[in-house]
């Protein structure tokens, strides 16, 4: 394999904690220039996985290459190639803004002016509360200043571990839309987050659960190979409504959704058939409409597979 | 004075931090047995709200009622007679299932043997009696959800306020969680609830939408659907959080 177009390279990463299987074999390959996204829940070895990858923490099997470099043996060349984000604040609180900058650019030797190009679309957002301490600031200024931070010394690969995790819809939507500027800066990065909605942002993605991935590929071609019929179903009474869907046989799976609850048609379903029964049943205002699956509808029934 | 109709019942309530407004003038009531939807950008004021609503900080100024409590006089009497859930903190990792639901039946005042009674039949509930003796450090999250949810509700609270009670968790789990949501309504308890999942906005029976300290829209999910001629309550929260001058 041409390892020159890969970012990252994972081949069969294990690593328990005690008894607890954090990773199972997990492999996958992040192209250069691509926004790679690891979808899943708290628990799916996300951080174990990123801890290993930016070189904090031993694999207990298997192997990576982060920028071409083997995670082992050069661990200290990764080290000033990646940024990393880590999930939880990690900059000094009683430094200020500039101050914290200035601290990471020169652990890398680098200075703020060197790149501050990369960092200004950034930067420029909080630059006028740079004296400001970073423990004072609020959650979207940290998480600018965290990003800002990670990116001083020019990465070539940037780990961002649930970096819009409890940051409201429309915040986390700005998040993006750095992320998709930085990529024309030709960085790679491996983001993750638990919002199944944020999958599309992505170029490709790893749905993962419990130390295993479950599926590997572009959030389009994930939802386009989706077999099985969906459909989205309410009705006045949902609650009422999920209870009597339960029992149809003709129902393989069904869901809370929203507006809707979506359900998996089986053997022998029938729209139409189903709406007669429903309002027998009492229940008014049934609609019924097949839908396009999402990424949560994938998520969900590969979960079931399992 | 408890009413009958309302559980919550707060007029103008307002909280000043030095010059700044955190929360600015709301007014709204919640109906017994609701599902009340409480969403708004980060920093709108959401947490300092529910913290007066709870009993936890006094208002600036305003006035209203929580389960037939003065906000303004009587947090104390407000703590007790509700139930309280939130992501960050709910349950002592170091203590088994059994020993939560006792520790926290405790510090509400359920008497032992009841106490006993209630806590047997909401684990069989949940399918989860056979876990009793198991430490909750051990339990997946959506368990340690879940059971943080059985135990808000040891002590019969007629409201229980969520404070983003899904972060994190997995899609199938976080669909079991409200289905409890669901049938606790159902039996009658009123549920308020704050949450960054806008498919989750839609299970509510209503929606306050809070922005720079004021709500800008309150109804059922639909109506708002309507009134802001959108196709889902995601594309209405980005509306109304489009023009939001705080930021967090």
């Amino acid at each position: 394999m041409d390892t020159s177009t890969l970012a990252i390279e994972v081949n069969g990463i294990s690593k328990s904690y005690g008894t607890v299987k954090a990773l199972d074999k997990v492999s996958l390959d992040v192209r250069r220039g691509e926004i790679f996204g690891l979808i899943g829940p708290d628990g799916a070895g996300k951080t174990t996985l990123y801890k290993i990858l930016v070189t904090l923490l031993n694999a207990d099997e298997g192997s990576a290459r982060v920028d071409g470099l083997d995670i082992v043996k050069d661990y200290r060349n990764i080290r000033s190639r990646v940024g990393y984000m880590p999930g939880k604040f990690s900059l000094y609180p009683d430094l200020t803004i500039e101050e914290n900058m200035e601290f990471f650019a020169t652990l890398f030797g680098v200075t703020v002016e060197q790149n501050y190009d990369l960092v200004a679309p950034i930067y420029k957002q909080i630059e006028p509360f740079k004296k400001r301490r970073a423990g004072r600031l609020s959650g979207g200024m940290k998480q600018k200043l965290a990003l800002s931070c990670a990116l001083i010394h020019k990465p070539s690969v940037l780990f961002l571990d649930e970096p819009t995790t409890g940051v409201d819809a429309v915040s986390r939507s700005e998040f993006w839309d750095m992320l998709h500027n930085l990529r024309e800066q030709e960085l790679s990065i491996l983001v993750s987050t638990p919002y199944m909605d944020e999958a599309s942002r992505c170029d490709r993605i790893a749905l993962c659960n419990t130390g295993h991935i479950l599926d590997i590929d572009s959030p389009k071609h994930m939802v386009e190979k989706f077999d099985g019929k969906l459909y989205g179903i309410k009705a006045r009474d949902m609650y009422g409504l999920l209870k009597n869907l339960r029992e149809d046989n003709s129902i393989t799976n069904c869901y809370t959704a929203g507006e809707f609850h979506h359900l998996l048609a089986g053997a022998g379903f029938d729209a139409d058939k189903l709406k007669q029964n429903l309002v027998a049943q009492g229940h008014s205002d049934v609609e019924i409409k097949p839908i396009v699956p999402d990424i949560e509808d994938v998520f969900i029934k590969l979960l079931s597979n399992e | 004075m408890s009413n009958t109709h309302f559980i919550i019942q707060v007029k103008n309530l307002t909280k000043q931090f030095g010059t700044f407004t955190a929360v600015d003038h709301i007014t709204f009531e919640v109906e017994r047995g609701e599902i009340f939807g409480f969403l708004g950008a980060n920093g709108a004021g959401k947490t300092t709200a529910m913290r007066m609503l709870c009993g936890l900080s006094y208002p600036t100024s305003g006035s209203g009622t929580v389960a037939g409590f003065d906000v303004v006089k009587e947090g104390e009497k407000i703590k007790r007679h509700i139930g309280y859930m939130s992501q960050r903190f709910s349950l002592y990792d170091d203590l088994t299932v059994m020993e939560n639901m006792e520790l926290f039946g405790g510090i509400y005042g359920v008497k032992s043997r009841k106490l006993k009674e209630r806590a047997t039949a909401l684990l069989q509930k949940l399918d989860f009696f056979e876990e009793r003796d198991t430490m909750v450090s051990a339990l997946p999250l959506g368990w340690k959800q879940k059971l943080a949810f059985a135990v808000a509700t040891l002590h019969r609270p007629e409201i229980v306020f969520l404070d983003e009670p899904t972060g994190g968790v997995d899609p199938i789990t976080r669909r079991q969680f409200w289905e409890m949501i669901y049938q606790a309504a159902n039996e009658g308890t009123t549920i308020f609830v704050t949450t960054h999942y806008m498919d989750e906005a839609e299970y509510c029976n209503r929606i306050s939408m809070m922005v720079d300290g004021k709500i800008k829209a309150l109804d059922t999910p639909t109506n708002l659907k309507k009134s802001f001629n959108a196709a889902s309550m995601d594309e209405v929260f980005r509306i109304l959080a489009r023009d939001a001058q705080r930021g967090d």
